[in-house]
C-alpha cells in the first residue's frame, strides 16, 4: 500500500489519496493519469493489469486500486 | 446557403426518421432535431431575443446540440457553457458577454446564478413545448447574413480573462465542406464524439452529421477511463469515425486493450491538438486498419485548418507532420520581419477566420491583423503564435509555441490564466505556472500565507479540471530574473527538478 500511495502522490502531490473515494468521477484522474498509473504500477508490483479491469470503479480510491493489485498477485 | 440550418432542413426532407444525434438517454432523428430547433427558436424570439448572444448551460447531450442549433434558428449566436468550466470561467463569460438570455434546466440554473448571470433563464423543458411560429422564424431567418456570428466559444487568455472567439456562419459552412472532403464523410458514417460541447472541437461531428446526413453518438465521459467498455461502445454503435484528443486514443493502445478487444467498425481515426507518441500510433495502425489523420488548427479559424493523412511508417523521434491546409485556407509562415519564410510563425488566411474576440478590440487587433504581404488592400490573417516549418516533402511541421501557451489534455491553456486565477485567492501574493512537456505535468508555484490544501480547493472551484496543477509549491520568495521578471526557468526547476 505504501508503494501505491507513493506512486499516486508522485502523480498528484496535492490529493489526499487515503481519503478520496471518487477519483475518476471528480475528474482527479483522467485518461492520461490512468495510462501513467498503470504503467508505473505494473513496473513496481511486477503485475499486468488486464485492460478489462481498467474502469472508473478500479480507480475510484487507493484502497480499491490496491485490492485489484493484490488480487492480481494471488493469481500467479 | 446562409447557415448550417439549411443542411439540417435538407436532411429533415431526405432522412426524416434517421437517428442523428444520439446519447445514452435518447436518439433524436433529423426531423425531431429540426422541430426542436423551431420550437426553441420561436420561444427565444417570443421572449424578445434579437440577433444577440444566448448562453446555453446544459449537460452534454443530444438535446443540447439541438438547443445550440435552436439559438441559431432565432438568428442569435449560441454561447455554449458547461458546469465543468468552473465558476470563475463561467463568471468571466457572463461578465464579458452579459447575455440577456440563458437556456438551462433546473439543475444548471443555480450554477449560472452563482456565477453572476442576472438575465432571463429559459428552461429547456418549457422551450421544447413551445408551438413553432413559422412566420416569426422566417422573418428572423431573412435577417441573418452569412457573415453574422453563429457562436461564441471561450478559450484561455493570457491576462487571466478567457477570450470569446466569435465564429461566423460562412466559416461553419466552409468547414462542413472541407471536413467532408478530408474525412470522406458519407451518410453511412457514425461519429463517436469525445469533445465537450463548450469547445469548437465538437463542430467536426456536428457539422459533418448535418452536411452529410451521417449520425453521431456522444461518448460518455467516464468511458475515457475504461478502455474495454470504451471499445465495446464503439463496436456496439458501429462507430466509423473518431476525431479524438491524443490521450483518449493512448488510453486504449497503451493499456493492452487490443489483446482483449479491437475496434471493428472504425474507418477513420483523426487526432490532434497534441503530439501522438509514435509507439502508440504504430500500435493503433497494427491493430486497427483505418485512415489515420493528424489535424491541426486554432479555435480562431473555426476548428481545424490543416490535415495530414499518415502515409508512411514513423519511427521513434520523428514528428508527424500537420501536412497541408484545408482547401480554401492558406498557411503563411512569417519570419520576425513579416517576410514569407520556410520556417516561422504559422499565419492563416481564408474565410475560416473568426471575427475576433468578443468585446476585446485590443486582443483582436493583435491576433487578427493585416496581411503584411498584401499592403494594397485590407485583408486579415490570424497569427497563431505557433511555430511551423515546411519539410523537404513539402509538408508543414509544427514546432511548439512562441509564447506561454501550452496544450494539455487536448485543451489550450494560457499559463497566465491559471496564474490570474491563483492570484484571486486570498493569501496568494505571487503565482507562476509552469508546464513540463515531457511528463505532461502542470505545476503552480506561489508565495503567500495561503495553505496548499486551501489553494487547491479554491482552484478546484474556479478553473476547469484540465487546468488544475498536479503539483503546487509554496515559496518564500518568487525567483526573479535580472530584469525583475518571474524567472520561469528557475520555477520550472524548483517544481520539476533541474
Amino acid at each position: 500500500m505504501e508503494t501505491l500511495l507513493e506512486i499516486l502522490s508522485e502523480l498528484h502531490p496535492d490529493v489526499d489519496f487515503t481519503k478520496e473515494e471518487r477519483l475518476v468521477e471528480r475528474g482527479i484522474l483522467g485518461s492520461f493519469d490512468i495510462v501513467m498509473l498503470v504503467t508505473r504500477i505494473e513496473e513496481a508490483f511486477d503485475v499486468v493489469i488486464p485492460a478489462r479491469l481498467i474502469t472508473p470503479e478500479t480507480f475510484r480510491s487507493a484502497d480499491a486500486l490496491y485490492a485489484v493489485i493484490e488480487s492480481l498477485g494471488e493469481d500467479d | 446557403m446562409k447557415t448550417i440550418l439549411e443542411d439540417l432542413d435538407l436532411q429533415e426532407l431526405l432522412r426524416p426518421d434517421k437517428a442523428a444525434f444520439c446519447d445514452e438517454r435518447e436518439q433524436l432523428t433529423f426531423s425531431q432535431i429540426a422541430e426542436l430547433t423551431r420550437r426553441i427558436g420561436t420561444a427565444l424570439l417570443k421572449a424578445g431575443a434579437e440577433r444577440e448572444p444566448v448562453a446555453v448551460l446544459l449537460p452534454r447531450s443530444a438535446k443540447t446540440l439541438a438547443a445550440l442549433l435552436g439559438v441559431m434558428r432565432a438568428g442569435c449566436a449560441y454561447v455554449p457553457l458547461d458546469a465543468e468550466m468552473g465558476a470563475l470561467r463561467l463568471g468571466s463569460v457572463f461578465s464579458q458577454v452579459r447575455p440577456r438570455f440563458l437556456i438551462c434546466n433546473t439543475d444548471t440554473e443555480p450554477a449560472a446564478r452563482e456565477a453572476g448571470f442576472t438575465g432571463t433563464a429559459l428552461q429547456i423543458e418549457k422551450l421544447e413545448r413551445q408551438t413553432p411560429d413559422e412566420t416569426l422564424l422566417r422573418t428572423a431567418y431573412a435577417h441573418i447574413l452569412d457573415t453574422d456570428p453563429a457562436y461564441i466559444v471561450f478559450t484561455s487568455g493570457s491576462t487571466g480573462a478567457p477570450k470569446g472567439v466569435i465564429g461566423k456562419h460562412s466559416a461553419m459552412l466552409d468547414y462542413a465542406a472541407q471536413l467532408k472532403k478530408v474525412l470522406r464523410v458519407s451518410a453511412a458514417d457514425v461519429f463517436g464524439m469525445q469533445a465537450p460541447l463548450y469547445v469548437d472541437a465538437c463542430l467536426k461531428e456536428l457539422l459533418s452529421t448535418l452536411r452529410c446526413g451521417a449520425s453521431l453518438w456522444i461518448v460518455p465521459k467516464l468511458l475515457f477511463s475504461a478502455p474495454v467498455p470504451l471499445v465495446r461502445f464503439l463496436n456496439e454503435h458501429k462507430i466509423t469515425t473518431v476525431c479524438w484528443v491524443v490521450p483518449a486514443l493512448t488510453l486504449i493502445s497503451a493499456l493492452h486493450t487490443f489483446e482483449e478487444i479491437v475496434p471493428t467498425t472504425l474507418k477513420t481515426v483523426a487526432f490532434g491538438s497534441e503530439v501522438f507518441p509514435i509507439r502508440q500510433l504504430n500500435l493503433w495502425m497494427q491493430h486497427v486498419p483505418a485512415r489515420y489523420i493528424n489535424l491541426y488548427g486554432p479555435t480562431e479559424c473555426t476548428g481545424m485548418s490543416c490535415w495530414y493523412e499518415v502515409d508512411r511508417v514513423f519511427t521513434q523521434g520523428e514528428s508527424i507532420p500537420i501536412g497541408q491546409p484545408f482547401d480554401n485556407t492558406e498557411i503563411l509562415l512569417l519570419d520576425e520581419n513579416d517576410r514569407l519564410s520556410n520556417e516561422g510563425e504559422i499565419c492563416i488566411r481564408g474565410v475560416a477566420l473568426c471575427h475576433g474576440y468578443w468585446n476585446d478590440p485590443e486582443r483582436t487587433q493583435k491576433a487578427f491583423c493585416q496581411n503584411p504581404l498584401r499592403p494594397e488592400y485590407p485583408e486579415r490573417i490570424y497569427r497563431t503564435g505557433d511555430r511551423g516549418k515546411w519539410n523537404a516533402r513539402g509538408e508543414l511541421e509544427f514546432f511548439g509555441r512562441i509564447d506561454n501557451q501550452i496544450k494539455h489534455m487536448g485543451h489550450r491553456i494560457e499559463l497566465g490564466e491559471l496564474e490570474a486565477a491563483a492570484l484571486k485567492i486570498d493569501g496568494v501574493s505571487a503565482a507562476c505556472a509552469v508546464f513540463d512537456a515531457e511528463r505532461k505535468r502542470l505545476a503552480l508555484a506561489y508565495t503567500g500565507e495561503c495553505a496548499k490544501n486551501d489553494l487547491t480547493a479554491a482552484l478546484r472551484s474556479s478553473v476547469p479540471d484540465f487546468m488544475l496543477p498536479s503539483r503546487t509549491v509554496q515559496l518564500d520568495r518568487m525567483p526573479l530574473t535580472e530584469n525583475g521578471k518571474t524567472d520561469r526557468r528557475r520555477v520550472h526547476a524548483i517544481c520539476f527538478g533541474a
